[in-house]
């Protein structure tokens, strides 16, 4: 019943924004336009049933799909004991998405995960740099069009 | 190694030859080690270092967490690329005579980690001396690569003269 409310709200708020929506018990799916994160994701923390904690933010590889990366957001309300989960698709050709930094503080490192793995670009993000990979690694290996055996070591290895 | 101990030595070697095996006998009981614990191997080297099965037994019983105090370097875990110039550097900080042991199969081969971040093996950044299998080995497992190492310190040919540095 609740989550019926909540995505029917975000349904009248957005009808520009949201491209789809689901429901399964206990599995809320929000579908966006990429460009609609930012005041979705406000309204949502701020709104009547405060998603306040960012859980996880992450980001597909649909290689071969156009568009082909889907980021993931998690987000999860304290005060309701509910979860809802943001999709936005991501072209090959324009990597870009608002950061959620302004929002949640612990999207800065997520995002920085997500950028090093798949090279996202994210708009706003006051620190992007690499989090896992080194100075100097080239690619993005979690895409699906990284080498599986391409190594980048740091020191001469022996054969 | 069984060659070695049933060649004989020229006559006038039998002083050097002796004191060469006293000396292996007094490094093999005394063995600092160093234990560069990455992952979840590192469980059973605590497991092993500890009273159940307690390591000190087989004269290794002393955990030096600095590499210019320990003569035994265990590389327990995965190691990655980006962590491989710190192994390295830890490595040549110790001072010989030096012993490494790959503990795990992570540390032997990279184990199940076969992609872009895992070193595969650490023989590829250093020398390793004993080879212990095992996700993670079990301390009987670790006590037996120990006991090897120990064979081979026994049997090694040991830099002991003063005047001249090994290569």
């Amino acid at each position: 019943m609740e989550e019926k409310a909540i995505l029917d709200e975000l349904r009248q708020k957005f009808p520009a924004g949201i491209r789809e929506t689901s429901a399964s018990p206990g599995d809320e799916v929000v579908v966006i336009e990429k460009a609609a994160l930012l005041e979705i994701a406000a309204f949502l923390r701020d709104g009547r049933d405060k998603f306040t904690m960012l859980l996880d933010l992450t980001c597909v590889d649909y290689a071969g799909e156009e568009p082909r990366f889907e980021m993931v957001y998690h987000l999860f309300s304290l005060s309701r004991n509910r979860r809802l989960r943001i999709k936005a698709r991501l072209g090959e050709g324009d990597l870009r998405i608002a950061s959620l930094t302004p929002l949640w503080k612990n999207a800065s490192w997520l995002e920085r995960e997500v950028y090093d793995l798949f090279g996202v670009q994210f708009e706003g993000h006051p620190d992007l740099r690499r989090l896992f990979m080194y100075d100097g690694f080239e690619g993005h290996p979690l895409r699906k069009d990284y080498p599986l055996r391409r190594r980048q070591p740091l020191i001469r290895l022996k054969e | 190694m069984t060659e070695v101990r049933k060649k004989r030595p020229p006559a006038g070697q039998f002083i050097t030859t002796q004191f060469n095996s006293l000396l292996g006998w007094g490094r093999k009981f005394s063995l600092f080690q160093y234990p560069f614990i990455t992952a979840c191997c590192g469980m059973e080297y605590m497991s092993a270092a500890c009273a159940h099965f307690d390591i000190d037994r087989f004269g290794a019983g002393w955990t030096r967490f600095s590499p210019r105090q320990a003569d035994m370097l265990l590389v327990v875990g995965t190691i990655t690329h980006k962590e491989a110039p710190v192994l390295r550097t830890v490595y040549d900080q110790m001072t010989e005579p030096k012993w490494v042991v790959a503990f795990g199969t992570c540390a032997v081969s990279g184990g199940i980690y076969d992609n872009y971040a895992v070193v595969q093996g650490i023989d590829q950044i250093i020398p390793v001396d004993v080879y212990i299998p095992g996700c993670p080995p079990r301390p009987e497992t670790v006590l037996d690569g120990l006991l090897k190492l120990q064979e081979k310190i026994q049997h090694q040919d040991h830099d002991w003269r003063w005047k001249k540095k090994r290569s």
